[in-house]
């Protein structure tokens, strides 16, 4: 993994996911070590996006190391027309490693053809955020004892929502069975469910969010956004059919664990925070460790 | 009569393109760079055909490509036929096969990927090949061959 980007979900294999996982469980036990210092990392954040940039700051510095970069991209010479190549090209002179979140689909892979340090992407546009699925891989293992053969379901949008097909594809290489639970408008896209056919796991749509969640050891909660809609009555139907209740969690698993990748806006009722089984913000803070195992890794520095 | 027509501008050596749907005539042109060349070509289209009800044919004088560029119009004519003319007969034909690989040609479908706002050369994989769809290797985004546009 040394000096290697980390663009997408798909750039690591198995083994390197759970040698970020062992490496961010040692993290979790031991949060400050001093290996980066001397280093800069720069987040560049072309867009906002507060939890994930302080998730990777927390990190760096817990670890020793210097941040420089921008939180958004108003106050740099993007708005004189710069190029992101051009932008690319001068940080690089700059840092160690670059941590970028950007709108535009592919901007990550393109930054990593173009810098002379390793790019970790912190999300580009509706691609990818490979950190975010590392997270949850770590928050599911942490919270099961494994990941192997778990019952995984996926409710709200299916169609848009990044972080479950980059979850899907993760754990499509530990035997779990999926369930995905939206409505007609937002159902999985085939090329997901051509990629679980091909590699032989279970999967099944269900349209309404019921007691079916019995069998669950993992519910991912994502937000149906009013945006996707063009029908506006539609989504006012829709928006509530979709809404986790604790009184829905009587006949679930004890092992059940809640995630959601934030922020949630309706879609877990706040009577849910109280319960056991609700992992929502201690997944938050899983991100922290796992950045740390991530930057150094790629830094070649653990 | 057909035959006709075309024995009148037979070429001596040279590759001749059949088969192309005349909807597809101007892209293979942009495709293979046939505007900027000064070789001698002849050009037909909404000619009859069995095959295709109509076609375009392209003859292309002292020109012969190699595979690897002739390939990249399979991805708007997949039915073309290559004949190579050396001293006016046939002496090989050929078909197209769409690459693994597309480098440069098409434009990517989705107006948020990077591609479409820096000055990038696009490449896609080729996911599907009897219904064209290429994955884009930067945004991940499917264009299918109703999307498709030559750059």
């Amino acid at each position: 993994m040394k000096n290697k980007s980390l663009v997408s979900i798909t750039d690591f294999s198995k083994s390197d996911y759970l040698k970020i996982l062992d490496l961010a469980e040692e993290y979790e036990r031991h949060p400050v070590k001093d290996i980066l210092k001397g280093k800069v990392v720069a987040t560049l954040f072309f867009e906002p996006s507060t939890r994930t940039r302080l998730s990777f700051e927390s990190a760096v510095n817990k670890m020793g190391g210097k941040v420089i970069g921008f939180s958004d991209s108003s106050s740099t010479s993007v708005t004189k027309g710069e190029s992101l190549y051009d932008t690319i090209k001068i940080v690089s002179n700059y840092c160690d490693l670059i941590v970028m979140r950007h709108p535009l689909e592919g901007s990550a892979r393109f930054a990593s053809e173009i810098a002379t340090v390793p790019v970790i992407n912190a999300g580009d546009g509706a691609n990818q955020h490979p950190t975010q699925t590392l997270l949850d891989l770590y928050s599911i293992r942490k919270t099961q004892g494994k990941l192997d053969n778990l019952t995984i379901f996926m409710v709200g949008d299916m169609k848009y929502g990044r972080t479950v097909h980059s979850l899907l594809m993760a754990m499509s290489q530990f035997n779990a069975t999926f369930h995905f639970i939206s409505p007609d408008e937002l159902k999985m896209p085939e090329e997901y469910k051509i990629h679980l056919r091909s590699v032989g796991l279970r999967f099944y749509e269900h349209k309404d969010f019921t007691d079916i969640i019995s069998e669950a050891d993992i519910i991912y909660m994502t937000r149906v956004q009013k945006e996707r809609f063009s029908d506006l009555i539609e989504y006012e139907r829709t928006k509530n059919a979709y809404v986790l209740k604790n009184k829905m969690l009587v006949n679930t698993k004890e092992n059940l664990r809640i995630l959601h990748p934030l922020p949630r806006v309706n879609e877990i009722d706040q009577d849910v925070d109280q319960s056991p089984k609700a992992y929502y913000f201690a997944q938050a803070l899983n991100g922290v460790y796992i950045r740390q195992a991530i930057i150094s890794l790629i830094l070649g520095l653990n | 009569m057909k035959d006709k027509i075309l024995e009148v501008s037979a070429i001596e050596n040279g590759t001749v393109i059949d088969h192309i749907p005349p909807k597809a005539l101007f892209k293979v042109i942009a495709i293979l760079g046939l505007d900027k060349i000064d070789n001698q070509m002849t050009l037909g289209s909404n000619l009859q055909s069995k095959k295709l009800g109509k076609k375009a044919i392209v003859k292309l004088s002292e020109i012969f490509f190699p595979d690897k560029d002739i390939n990249k119009i399979a991805l708007v004519a997949p039915q073309a036929k290559l004949n190579i003319i050396k001293n006016y007969k046939v002496i090989e034909k050929k078909v197209v096969e769409i690459p693994d690989d597309i480098i440069g040609i098409v434009k990517c479908m989705n107006p948020k990927c990077i591609t479409n706002s820096e000055r990038i050369i696009t490449r896609f994989k080729v996911v599907s090949k009897n219904e064209v769809k290429l994955k884009c290797y930067y945004c991940e985004k499917i264009t299918d061959q109703d999307n498709m546009e030559i750059i």
